[in-house]
């Protein structure tokens, strides 16, 4: 780990461990906006870790960044942290200002959203479902196609219509309709971005929050059976127990390191492979983790008072967002397909 | 508790070079091998290849020049590792002797040990047999009840192990046998031991696998004498030995390659534009796969840097065993196939896979073992 990313790592942990309590994630989920912790993260540059130090960011790698959507991931932070990360990098990627304050990203579901020219403005057409905190953000960063080219546009929300939704930890999920909503600002995409950059980003930086609230689900089924007593003596005592949560603690690994190779990919500027890869590795793990750290707990993991349920609920929706694993086996199988029996492993090799 | 981590793991670039190399190497050795052969994997027993390997230094990579080592990077080793495994090399013969036979005397054994065996073993001439399990101790290994005792300058073995892979073609063979009796820790007074196949007193018999094949082997000690120098280690510390043994036994990237055949098979049967049940499973399989590998590479980071991966081995190959014993099963939900050890090339691969596959998760430790060393590292037992 860079010296940059030791210190984001050392400022994420410090902050959601003291700002993201049961009490913050159950009001987060009625409505409320947990201010207090979005200002210290903001105040830390975190909203801005990958933007370029010129631009005034924090000029983090995405490897580095990769320690912060875990972080968040881990401690189930109520804010559109990861979001606002990308949303900047792909706003400062095509030399816009990055507007302060919570932003989100569209589409996540992989419409096409139709963006053209009004004049000297670029405007925005199309509904785009699903889109994380665009209730909270001030504006929406836009990927779609212009004249042929990844163009980046920056739409404040206020211009476009907002329809509540969410997901199924009560993460605000929103209906955008842009139907002409004019851009602030609008740009080509950064080199190597393609028009589904926000589906392909959004499922890379959602593949690290699933290893973050997996190993989370693990340590709480950890914590738990070391301390329930039946049949007396502690469910960890019971190699039934111990079996299941060694295959819990595998699949956290699994995730784990499925997603940390791609945030290095997306370094090399090249990550198309392996965010593929870590997206349905992550999304399975998070199925099968979930599952296993609920059985442990018994009922009282099922409860509303217990907190177990705001990792593994996310994990069910996270698996989902930005494209399920079918979607990206298929994308992932279409492409292995094509290099074809005898170039599989040089290219696995290559990457 | 335990934090699992696997730092990413990346070869350095100048390995490439060996990598191409091998593929060379390979692709002129594999001509014309069958996929049915090709998928015996580390399974597949060929002295000729296995001396050829040598030749070129693929032996014994990280080992001792003075041993006929070639003092290379646990990277290195690695990428010969996996080239051999996914082109479907016999590698069988000299696997064991490279993987941990050798590094245990390198270890553990004594100056004249490694100077009669290394540098046959680098040349890939001389292979070992494992001799652990026994008719009554599988995986509760240490309690084993084959026994040393003393006789003059050396001891007399009498005892019975059981699932020996390919006694009746290797030379020699490190038991793991009892020196001392100590009803209170059975961990206690296990010993290992260099042992002459062909000593007097040792019958060897075949135990058919449910194939009907002949790879492991009952093998009957009686009164077989093995002269002092040829204990490995200290006397009574067969047990700690056996335990890193293992590690090294569980380390290497053929704890999810021994089906990689089989993958290859299933991608020539859909072809390069497969429907999307065909590509969903595909794609799911290359996730699994290509993240094995960056597990398995971590590992062999960890090996590098002087670590004692024990724990993530353990890890990885049950990972790993888990894929290879559900390829099988995936490509049945795809394709409407029969194996058929007759049939088409990929009928005969599956038929082969289908058998072979519970092996995985018993061979170098069953799956319950390993998670039960897993569920320690986690602190829970």
């Amino acid at each position: 780990m860079s010296e940059l990313g030791a210190l984001l790592s050392d400022t994420v942990t410090r902050l959601f461990g003291d700002l993201v309590t049961d009490e913050v994630l159950q009001t987060a989920e009625q409505g409320a906006w947990p201010d207090r912790l979005w200002r210290a993260l903001a105040e830390q540059g975190l909203t801005l870790a990958l933007v370029p130090e010129p631009a005034g960011g924090a000029g983090a790698s995405w490897a580095d960044a990769y320690v912060v959507a875990r972080a968040a991931g881990y401690h189930t932070a109520p804010v559109p942290l990861v979001e606002t990360m990308l949303a900047a990098w792909l706003a400062a990627g095509a030399g816009l200002p990055v507007p302060p304050g919570p932003l989100s990203v569209a589409p996540v579901r992989g419409e096409a959203l139709r963006l053209a020219r009004a004049g000297a403005a670029v405007v925005v057409h199309g509904v785009a479902a699903r889109v994380p905190w665009a209730r909270t953000a001030s504006h929406v960063v836009v990927v779609g196609d212009l004249d042929g080219r990844s163009t980046v546009a920056l739409v404040p929300t206020a211009s476009a219509a907002v329809a509540s939704g969410e997901n199924l930890a009560r993460e605000p999920r929103d209906t955008v309709t842009f139907d002409g909503a004019r851009a602030e600002q609008a740009g080509p995409a950064g080199s190597g971005l393609l028009a589904d950059a926000v589906l392909r980003y959004g499922a890379l930086v959602r593949s690290a929050q699933m290893a973050g609230a997996l190993a989370r689900a693990l340590d709480e089924a950890v914590k738990h059976v070391g301390v329930r007593i039946q049949f007396g003596r502690p469910l960890a005592r019971f190699q039934a127990i111990q079996q299941q949560l060694a295959v819990l603690g595998e699949h956290v690994a699994a995730a784990g390191v499925a997603a940390e190779c791609a945030f290095r990919a997306a370094d090399r500027g090249d990550a198309g492979f392996e965010v593929a890869v870590a997206k349905v590795r992550a999304g399975e793990a998070a199925g099968i983790g979930a599952g296993i750290a609920h059985q442990v707990h018994g009922a009282i993991g099922f409860t509303y008072e217990h907190h177990l349920h705001f990792a593994t609920r996310r994990l069910w929706s996270w698996r989902s967002e930005f494209g399920s694993e079918a979607r990206w086996s298929e994308e992932l199988g279409r492409a292995a397909a094509r290099i074809g029996a005898d170039g599989l492993w040089s290219h696995v090799t290559s990457r | 508790m335990r934090n699992f981590h696997f730092e990413p793991g990346a070869l350095p670039p100048e390995v490439e070079t060996l990598r191409t190399e091998v593929r060379d190497f390979l692709a002129a050795e594999m001509q014309g091998r069958m996929p049915d052969e090709r998928v015996e994997s580390w399974s597949g027993f060929d002295p000729e290849f296995s001396t050829k390997v040598g030749a070129r230094g693929w032996i014994a990579m990280t080992w001792p020049r003075k041993y006929g080592g070639h003092e290379r990077t646990a990277f290195e080793r690695y990428v010969v590792l996996e080239e051999m495994l996914a082109a479907g090399a016999p590698v069988g013969a000299h696997w064991v002797a490279d993987r941990q036979s050798g590094p245990l005397l390198l270890r553990c054994g004594t100056e004249a040990q490694r100077q009669q065996f290394l540098p046959r073993i680098a040349r890939g001439e001389l292979y070992f047999a494992i001799g652990m399990s026994e008719p009554d101790s599988g995986s509760d290994l240490a309690s084993v009840r084959t026994r040393a005792e003393r006789d003059g300058n050396g001891f007399r073995v009498n005892g019975r192990k059981v699932w020996t892979s390919n006694a009746h073609r290797c030379q020699w063979m490190i038991a793991l046998v009892r020196t001392h009796h100590d009803p209170e820790n059975k961990h206690a007074g296990l010993s290992q031991m260099l042992i002459d196949t062909a000593s007097p007193g040792m019958s060897i018999r075949p135990i058919l696998d449910l194939t009907g094949r002949h790879h492991f082997n009952e093998i009957l000690f009686e009164d077989v004498f093995v002269p002092r120098d040829m204990l490995v280690g200290d006397e009574g510390a067969g047990w700690g030995q056996v335990v890193s043994e293992l590690a090294f036994e569980r380390s290497g990237p053929e704890r999810y390659l021994s089906s990689f055949e089989l993958l290859l098979a299933f991608m020539r049967e859909i072809g390069e534009v497969p429907g999307e049940r065909a590509a969903v499973a595909l794609g799911r399989l290359v996730a699994h796969l290509v993240t094995l590998r960056q597990m398995s590479l971590s590992v062999a980071g960890m090996l590098q840097a002087g670590q004692n991966p024990g724990l993530e081995a353990a890890l990885v190959k049950d990972l790993g065993t888990a894929f290879e014993q559900e390829l099988p099963e995936v490509v049945r939900l795809v394709l409407d196939v029969e194996p058929h050890p007759e049939g088409t090339a990929f009928e005969r691969v599956l038929a082969h896979l289908t058998q072979v596959a519970p092996s995985f998760s018993l061979r170098g430790g069953t799956r319950e073992i390993l998670r039960g060393m897993i569920a320690r590292g986690l602190g829970l037992r």
